[in-house]
């Protein structure tokens, strides 16, 4: 059901672990789901003075996809300027992974959605300006973690009498 | 069973000598079947395996002209059970599902609380596929009987590793595949006189209670092996025993465990363990790169993304349910298997737990 590269990824994860000097955090996702992925970011100025990500990490309870998707997207990410980073999509992950099996592309959405997070966080904390498009991808992701637990909500509580 | 593949192909509804020669061999196998079970060779119904054994004594029996329209069960029943419940009651029957303790055994007064006069069946497993638990089912057949309600029990996991309850109930599912037979073939027990609506019409095969041509091959492969499961269940089963306790023994020294299911009232078979701060998926994949062929519960793992409804009634967190793994141990698993599986276990824990967020304990 998985392609090589997913498995690969999988089994050799790159850029695990927490970042220890990160600028930003993005955390995704819901126990109550089963997919957990924080994101770290470190991101310094180059010499023209763009925001580059020169360093990247990542923390994940889930399952195989979940953890290549965090592998895949962390080095999607690694060097590129914010403006390119916030381009990458789900798709794109999934892409570069070889596809993954339908049931499982929320992982990859997981991912790219956990970049987005680090990257308004990041953008937010320095008062920076937040593109529309980030913005409107926050407020979504918001929006859907809320939806989440309010649907969850009486199935995680029977869970836990 | 090969022969019957080839060079004995008769079907064993003809006349001609090649179709007497299969009768035969359905009819031996039937009749070893019944002896090693203490029953009588017309309470077996052949099927194609479980889920339509389930079936026929589910509904079969429901649909058999009765006034009693109440059917009891439990919520850790496999979905064969639980789905064929929840249709009789879009049908307009009216089920009860009884919840089980926190180590996923039914309280016998609770099936006494919930039986009406009108009660037809209580439908309980003997014991559970994914945490092992066995079920008091002689109390609560007896329980049962002292009501004029019928039992059945599905016994899947029952066959080669304990008694089967089959003197305690009126209806009993087996698969072959579950003891090494074939897949494709199982049987349904069925006291005398308890009567059942077909769910299969047509040819009249199986004494009318279950039509379509009988899986010849099948049937004899499944004889054959209950023979070999139950000669060895003793052996065998104490050897799982064995092993199983190790397991929980060992597993319990890691942090952040829990065992899933009952310590002592258990399928020999069966270990059911959660593992905090990681996900079972990942722990499934981690241990078949070491050859290791395990399951979980996570609903990561499970087409509708939910997690198993048998973790969620024994009211493991969610959190613990995500990072659940399943270990059945069978005839052939050896000693060095399992030292290799907690040689491993640890490494492969330790090493998701680096990637996750969570932290044991926190």
């Amino acid at each position: 059901m998985y392609t090589e590269r997913v498995i690969e990824h999988f089994r050799n994860p790159h850029n695990m672990g927490k970042l220890e000097d990160y600028s930003a955090i993005g955390k995704v996702g819901n126990m109550v789901c089963g997919d957990v992925m924080w994101l770290y970011i470190k991101v310094e100025q180059d010499d023209e003075g763009r925001d580059i990500i020169t360093d990247i990490s990542w923390e994940t309870f889930g399952c195989t996809a979940a953890i290549a998707t965090s592998s895949m997207v962390s080095d999607l990410a690694k060097g590129k300027a914010l403006d390119e980073a916030i381009a990458l999509t789900n798709r794109d992950v999934a892409d570069e992974l070889g596809g993954l099996p339908p049931v499982k592309m929320h992982c990859s959405a997981l991912a790219a959605d956990a970049l987005n997070e680090a990257i308004y966080s990041y953008l937010l904390q320095e008062q920076k300006e937040i593109p529309e498009a980030l913005r409107k991808r926050h407020d979504r992701i918001a929006r859907e973690v809320a939806e989440l637990e309010s649907r969850y909500a009486a199935f995680a509580g029977k869970a836990q009498e | 069973m090969s022969p019957y593949f080839s060079t004995s192909y008769g079907n064993a509804s003809s006349l001609h000598a090649f179709g007497r020669e299969a009768r035969r061999a359905v009819e031996e196998s039937r009749g070893a079947v019944a002896e090693l079970l203490g029953v009588r060779a017309e309470e077996i119904v052949f099927t194609s395996g479980a889920t339509e054994a389930n079936n026929l004594a589910i509904v079969g029996l429901a649909s058999s002209a009765n006034e009693r329209k109440h059917i009891i069960t439990t919520a850790i029943e496999h979905d064969a059970v639980l789905h064929t419940a929840e249709w009789l009651q879009s049908q307009g029957l009216e089920v009860t599902v009884l919840g089980v303790d926190a180590r996923g055994r039914v309280d016998p007064e609770d099936v006494r609380k919930e039986i009406r006069p009108d009660t037809l069946l209580v439908s309980i497993m003997t014991g559970n596929n994914e945490i092992g638990t066995l079920q008091p089912i002689e109390e609560i057949a007896r329980i049962c009987r002292e009501h004029g309600v019928l039992v059945h029990s599905d016994a899947v996991q029952a066959l080669g590793k304990i008694p089967l309850p089959v003197d305690a109930v009126d209806l009993l599912s087996i698969s072959a595949h579950k003891f090494h037979g074939p897949k494709g073939v199982g049987f349904l027990f069925v006291r005398n006189g308890v009567k059942l609506t077909p769910q299969l019409r047509g040819g009249g095969h199986e004494r009318g209670r279950r039509s379509g041509t009988e899986n010849v091959p099948g049937i004899v492969g499944l004889a054959a092996a209950a023979e070999l499961a139950l000669r060895e269940q003793d052996v065998t089963s104490a050897r799982m025993r064995v092993m199983r306790e190790r397991m929980i023994a060992e597993v319990k020294r890691l942090p952040g465990t829990r065992l899933n299911g009952h310590p002592e009232e258990s399928l020999p078979h069966i270990a059911n363990f959660s593992f905090e701060a990681i996900e079972g998926e990942s722990l499934v994949m981690r241990l078949d790169e070491h050859g290791i062929a395990t399951s979980t519960g996570s609903a990561c793992s499970s087409p509708n993304l939910k997690p198993s409804h048998v973790l969620v009634a024994i009211g493991v967190p969610l959190s613990m349910a995500h990072g659940s793994l399943r270990i059945s141990t069978g005839r052939e698993t050896t000693e060095q298997e399992i030292d290799t599986f907690l040689r491993v276990l640890p490494q492969v824990v330790e090493e998701l737990r680096l990637i996750s967020p969570f932290k044991v304990g926190g």
